[in-house]
């Protein structure tokens, strides 16, 4: 469904990306770890083009791309099958809940608002939000406004949907209730790429598990071979010290 | 206060307001108009780094905000006739207003639009906008809210600054209060008057700034809504 390989990205002079590969079926749900500042966050930001790669093939729906040469029109159009959901949410500041949500449909894809509508409540009432629909970003919890944003994110539909660290800038009362959410899609077979540090939830709804470490993939496995019969001391190190730290 | 004084007072004021009503007003909003127009396309061009066009928006603040308004309108009044270029008071006076508020107002939405934190436009992309969809329904309302007090400050300023018009033989409230001045002699009395009366068409500017205000808060559900 997405395939990556050799992506590389450099910031002036720090080399953050050195060659990523990474494959994506139907269904998958791929959680990233690694220590801070190893270019997860970085990785995704480039599959999504919100930061320009300076190497590497993209294959999506059948396609391949060069994705530093890939032209806007294109790029608009592979994310309009894609989905971004933010560690700090960015929710549109100006726009009720379902109106977020209804945004990318009407605007971006066209769709007749009544269906939009129809949508929009539907993917909130999924997140948990039924009460909500007409209320601003500022009228709602940190919490809240996460699922709004990905209530935003599963409306269209979209192939692949990208996941930064959802829960890092919640409330720890209020990072179960997204987690919860988050692996209810993963049960409804959506794929999905999530950045998190929340080792559980990895280890509970991940199929597969990849770990960078230095702009470099150390492990891309199942979640059961990453946590039960994991062999790199590196891993195992970062592991435990994570398991410590809770 | 003796009956020669309240008489001129009493049939001034009509005619003062009136000037006020006819010239100072409509030259204001029209100039203010022009300016948000002039505002808008320099400060895109500038947020969205268009490369050959923004050099000449940066000389156009420049030269404006540098040179004494007073200045600016005598140039364009008094001094493009030499090049052979003659064009009637008002029309040069809009013209000037409108030129020169908006260098101002381009850099007032400029920074509000600076102000709308990146992470709108990003969010915009990834649901599939396109930057101008993303500037028209995200960004630009939420930096109009942030700019609409600074915005009023200028409009308010202005309706002040068009008094300067007088100069160029506009015949405007000031001009008509001078006239009347001269004819009579009762200048602390009539520049009194005629402050009075810039004070009034002030106060109502300022009372539809808060009106407008109120709104956006509504509108937009609060003012210093920020991620
Ligand atoms: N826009 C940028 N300009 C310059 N350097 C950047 C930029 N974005 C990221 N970096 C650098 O890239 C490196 C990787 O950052 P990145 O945010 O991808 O790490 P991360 O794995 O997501 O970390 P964390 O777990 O803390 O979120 C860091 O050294 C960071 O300083
Ligand atoms: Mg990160």
């Amino acid at each position: 469904m997405l395939e990556v390989k050799g992506l590389k990205k450099t910031f002036d002079n720090n080399e953050v990306l050195k060659g990523v590969d990474l494959r994506l079926g139907k269904g998958d749900v791929l959680a990233v770890l690694g220590p801070s500042g190893s270019g997860k966050t970085t990785m995704l930001r480039c599959l999504n083009f919100l930061e320009r790669a300076d190497e590497g093939a993209l294959t999506f729906l059948g396609a391949e791309h060069d994705m530093p040469s890939m032209k806007p029109k294109q790029i608009a159009e592979y994310r309009r099958h894609t989905a971004f959901v933010f560690q700090s949410f960015n929710l549109f500041l100006n726009k009720t809940a379902i109106q977020n949500v209804t945004e990318g449909l009407t605007v971006a894809r066209r769709m007749p608002k009544a269906e939009a509508r129809e949508r929009a409540e539907r993917a909130l009432i999924e997140v948990g939000l039924e009460g909500k629909f007409d209320s601003r970003p500022n009228e709602l919890s940190g919490g809240q406004q996460q699922r709004v944003a990905i209530a935003r994110a599963i409306a269209a539909d979209p192939d692949v949907i990208f996941f930064d660290e959802p829960t890092s800038a919640l409330d720890p009362e209020l990072i179960g209730g997204v987690l919860d959410v988050i692996r209810s899609l993963a049960e409804e077979g959506r794929t999905m790429i999530v950045v998190t540090h929340e080792i559980s939830f990895a280890r509970n709804a991940a199929s597969r598990v990849m770990f960078m470490d230095g702009g470099r993939v150390l492990a891309d496995e199942s979640a059961h071979e990453f946590f039960e019969e994991q062999k790199l001391p590196r891993i195992q190190a970062f592991l435990n010290k994570i398991e410590r730290e809770i | 206060m003796n009956e020669r004084l309240i008489n001129i007072l009493l049939e001034s004021f009509p005619k003062i307001f009136l000037q006020g009503i006819l010239i100072t007003i409509p030259l204001t909003l029209v100039s203010f108009a022009l300016a948000l127009v002039i505002a808008m396309i320099c400060a895109m061009i500038q947020v969205a780094n268009v490369k050959w066009l923004k050099p000449f928006v940066r000389f156009y603040i420049w030269i404006v905000r540098g040179t004494p308004l007073l200045v600016q309108l005598y140039l364009i009044y008094f001094g493009l006739p030499d090049l052979g270029i003659v064009l009637p008071a008002l029309p040069c006076a809009v013209m000037v207003f409108a030129l020169n508020e908006g260098a101002y107002c381009a850099e007032t939405m400029r920074a509000a639009i600076e102000s709308v934190p990146q992470g709108q436009l990003e969010a915009g992309y990834c649901v599939g906008m396109s930057y101008m969809q993303i500037m028209r329904r995200i960004v630009l309302p939420q930096a109009f809210r942030t700019a609409f007090p600074p915005l009023s400050n200028s409009l308010i300023s202005m309706v002040k600054d068009t008094s300067l018009a007088a100069n160029i033989t506009v015949m405007e409230m000031f001009m008509q209060a001078q006239r009347i001045a001269g004819r009579t002699y009762e200048h602390l009395a009539l520049y009194a008057e005629t402050a009075l009366i810039y004070l009034i068409f002030c106060t109502v500017f300022t009372k539809l700034q808060r009106m407008g205000e109120k709104k956006l808060n509504t509108l937009s559900g609060g003012s210093s809504i920020r991620a």
